[in-house]
């Protein structure tokens, strides 16, 4: 696996307390084994879904109540000691990321689902539960929570709420800030504050919406109600294959304009086609060179309607193949494909490195021929992966880190994608955050003031800048120093 | 379409050097919302800056200037079957888009479709220090940054001048049907919340004046089939379409009789609860919608008597309109968060210049 360290990048400063004493004080009121100070034990903490980027903390702490969590903030507010919240570790922006004069506050004990209520289509849960397990444990009330990220089996409520998770129902369903309704958090100084209500809006500024995706900079999650959906009637799957990623981006544009919003709605090309055809065996046309993955849910005859509807566009704007799912487990295959797109992709090669920008779908074309000179520029494969309903690209970049310069490379590139993102009118990141990852690439979407904006922002939650320092947010010194070193075109 | 932003700009810059504060406003179509603060302050209006920027149908996102009324955003997207999903509160056809996200509108489905809040993607914002910002995209994802846009969703504009919004829109719903039964507030309360949790083209759950109404939008098939199966079920009756509109319209307008027949001045309340809250005090004094989880009170009340059921029903209250708007029309007990707002408009407006007291006496 690939290590790199983290320099500057990781920010925070020295405190003038030292492990061990942190330690045994933490010890006074959390459980002593609990408290992790051994660099073996702390390994596994080392990274979060971005092994690339790895740090070890000063030490680890897994509390298991909240006077615990809201103990630890007061200490290390005492102390100044930076504080990194984490939950599952599945994120891909390296936002949970160790720093190494800080601790690494883990959630994980925090599994339970409090409650569930049926009528009012609302959970309560802690924020170590699993994305999954919420819809799991709602299934017997014919209810389900929404957003569904890729790792959902494994990531944690936490971490969809500070990354703002999406998934690829996000077109009709929304993101988390669309499925939660209230969160209740622990302040810097381990004060206790409850957003939203169990209703559906507050008076006053929205700061619950602001809490969503802000990346453990704002404050530690302690709780939070999601809103449950009574769980689709009937659901099928539309797959086929074009000539030209052109058509098919032509072909999602029409569904919309004929007034249909699909469940979900994504795309391939034809390198992620392949592999995720030898992987999963799916049935995926392989000879096509664009492949789109249409799911339409609802009742039974808005349903029947839809597929009827969907299925005909696609052959009228010249799919090379239509192939419509006869029940739920031809259904499972088909997404079956799509979902294991990344690993399928990533048996290809020693590693591989996945982009998130989103651009409006019209500069599909033109994104994806960019992408395909820059991958001969730098001699490194792409497959490309898009949830073609909101725009959100995901091109995996192949690459080998054993060879040395091959992962510093991969990085220039991804950067470069990002910023074509930008240029097309689009973001840096859809729903990964920007954590330590694109930390660099803020600079070309936000201007000094917009940048300083949010460090104002961030002082009203966090003067001290203890939580998870160095994240999401440049600093200006290094926005003007990327600027000037990367794009001097543009100044 | 005209872009008067500089001239916004300059006159935020003249107040900041002046330190005089500034009362923003559209088209004023919201005056009576939120607290009458002592101090009345410049008006600084975006009345004149408006216009769609852009717009284009298969992404589904239109971008607006500040002063582009609701009316002239519904004519753009009818022409491309399309709609604003969170169907804010028109306001005689004078609400401007920038109004409606500071006021964080929404309509009758807004347990489905959401509020502004939910469908805004990125802003322009003047802030206090006279810098012209741009957070968000046109893009349906983006984590890039904090969520700015949507933090202007109900702060009345005491974060800044919103200049420009983009926000999600969708298609028109094929085909709409409306039920209606006679009902007991309690019985509509269980009836409304029971519907909900199938899984039917409900987008309209509501009760007032001894009626339940039921409004059922989306694909012609399913909508027929529920409306059928429902009118079978609930013994409901179908709606003529044309009352249908007006029943709808009036709820979002407040123009039923409930609103309508109302002293001068006299209180109204509204609560945001679990929709599945108990009932309390007679049904002539209650509207419900959105399932229950909206519900409007006539009347004078102890605050606190309401705060208390509100805060038992998993919510809150507040003073909507009339009673005495120049103290607290909403309560927030928690000092910390309290703090929390302070810091939040001590980071955009560090001077207090945008709309003091509007939303709170302490802000």
């Amino acid at each position: 696996m690939l290590r790199t360290a983290i320099n500057d990048a990781s920010g925070g400063s020295e405190s003038n307390i030292s492990a061990a004493v942190l330690a045994d004080e933490l010890r006074r009121f959390i459980n002593a084994e609990y408290v992790i100070t051994d660099s073996e034990t702390q390994r596994v903490y080392e990274c979060d879904g971005l092994a690339a980027y790895c740090e070890l903390p000063l030490l680890t702490v897994l509390p298991e109540t909240v006077e615990q969590v809201q103990k630890t903030l007061q200490l290390c507010h005492e102390h100044s000691v930076a504080v990194v919240a984490r939950g599952a570790g599945t994120g891909l922006s390296a936002g949970a990321t160790p720093n190494k004069y800080g601790v690494l506050l883990s959630l994980a004990k925090f599994n339970q689902i409090v409650d569930i209520d049926p009528i009012a289509g609302l959970a309560r849960v802690q924020p170590g539960v699993r994305n999954l397990a919420i819809s799991e444990a709602a299934a017997q009330y014919g209810l389900y929570y929404a957003p569904d990220p890729s790792s959902q089996i494994a990531c944690s409520i936490g971490g969809n709420v500070a990354e703002n998770a999406g998934g690829v129902h996000c077109l009709k369903y929304g993101l988390t800030v669309h499925n939660v309704v209230q969160v209740q958090f622990l302040t810097v100084k381990g004060e206790f504050i409850t957003l939203g209500n169990e209703g559906l809006d507050s008076y006053g500024a929205d700061l619950l919406a602001l809490i969503h995706g802000s990346e453990g900079l704002l404050g530690v999650i302690t709780e939070i109600t999601v809103k449950l959906l009574p769980t689709p009637e009937a659901a099928q799957v539309i797959l086929a294959g074009f000539d030209s990623v052109k058509t098919a981006g032509d072909a999602v544009g029409e569904i919309i304009a004929r007034g249909i919003i699909p469940g979900g709605l994504e795309m391939m090309d034809s390198f992620a086609i392949q592999a995720s055809e030898a992987f999963a065996k799916a049935g995926y046309p392989v000879e096509a060179k664009a492949l789109l993955l249409c799911e339409v849910d609802g009742t039974y005859e808005e349903v029947t309607e839809h597929v009827e509807t969907v299925a005909a566009l696609f052959t009228e704007l010249g799919a090379t193949s239509v192939r419509i799912s006869q029940d739920d487990a031809e259904r499972m295959l088909l997404w079956k494909g799509r979902k294991s797109a990344f690993p399928a992709v990533g048996r290809l090669s020693a590693d591989y490195y996945c982009m998130d920008g989103t651009i409006p779908r019209g500069q599909l074309a033109h994104v994806l021929t960019e992408i395909d000179r820059l991958s001969h520029e730098y001699g490194l494969r792409v497959a490309n992966v898009f949830h073609a309903g909101d725009g959100n690209l995901h091109p995996l970049i192949l690459f080998d880190s054993s060879v040395e310069g091959e992962f510093e490379k991969t990085e220039e590139f991804g950067g470069r994608i990002l910023e074509l993102c930008v240029e097309a009118g689009g973001c840096i990141t859809g729903e990964h955050g920007v954590g330590l990852e694109k930390i660099h690439q803020m600079a070309v979407q936000f201007n000094d003031q917009e940048v300083s904006q949010f460090h104002a922002i961030k002082a009203a939650f966090d003067p001290g800048a203890t939580l998870n320092p160095g994240k999401g947010i440049p600093t200006l010194k290094r926005c003007q120093e990327y600027r000037s070193l990367h794009r001097p075109e543009h100044d | 379409m005209t872009d008067i932003s500089e001239q916004l700009v300059d006159q935020v810059n003249a107040a900041l050097r002046n330190q005089t504060s500034l009362r923003i406003q559209g088209n004023n179509t919201k005056s009576e919302l939120g607290r009458s603060p002592e101090e009345e302050g410049e008006i600084i209006s975006t009345s004149l800056h408006k216009g769609v920027v852009q717009y284009e149908p298969v992404e589904l996102i239109l971008t607006a200037r500040a002063g582009t009324t609701l009316d002239e955003i519904d004519k753009v997207l009818a022409e491309h079957n399309q709609m604003l999903a969170c169907d804010p509160r028109r306001y005689n056809n004078e609400a401007t888009i920038a109004g409606s996200l500071a006021s964080n509108q929404s309509g009758n489905a807004r347990p489905w479709l959401g509020s502004l809040r939910d469908h805004v993607l990125g802003i322009r914002l003047i802030n206090g220090k006279g810098e012209h910002l741009q957070f968000g995209g046109q893009v349906l994802k983006n984590v890039a940054g904090y969520d700015v846009s949507r933090l202007q969703a109900g702060a009345m504009g005491t974060l800044g001048v919103i200049t420009e919004v983009s926000f999600k829109v969708l298609p028109k719903p094929a085909h709409g049907i409306t039920l209606i039964k006679e009902l007991s507030a309690e019985q509509a309360l269980r009836e409304m919340n029971q519907l909900a949790r199938s899984a039917k083209p409900l987008t309209g759950a509501s009760w007032v004046d001894g009626k339940l109404h039921l409004r059922l939008q989306g694909a012609q098939s399913a909508v027929s089939a529920t409306a059928q199966q429902w009118q079978n079920e609930l013994q409901a009756t179908i709606l003529e379409p044309e009352q249908a509109d007006v029943y709808w319209h009036g709820f979002r307008e407040h123009q039923l009789e409930f609103y309508k027949q109302r002293n001068t001045g006299e209180q109204l309340w509204r609560f945001s609860v679990k929709p599945n809250a108990p009932h309390f005090l007679d049904d002539e004094q209650w509207a419900f919608n959105w399932v229950g989880a909206q519900r409007w009170l006539k009347g004078s009340f102890d605050p606190q008597e309401l705060q208390d059921f509100a805060g038992k029903a998993g919510g809150e209250v507040q003073l909507y309109e009339g009673g005495d708007r120049s103290g607290d029309i909403s309560f927030v007990t928690n000092d910390t968060l309290k703090k929390l707002h302070q810091n939040v408009k001590a980071a955009f407006d560090p001077q207090g210049i945008f709309n003091p007291g509007r939303l709170y006496s302490w802000l």
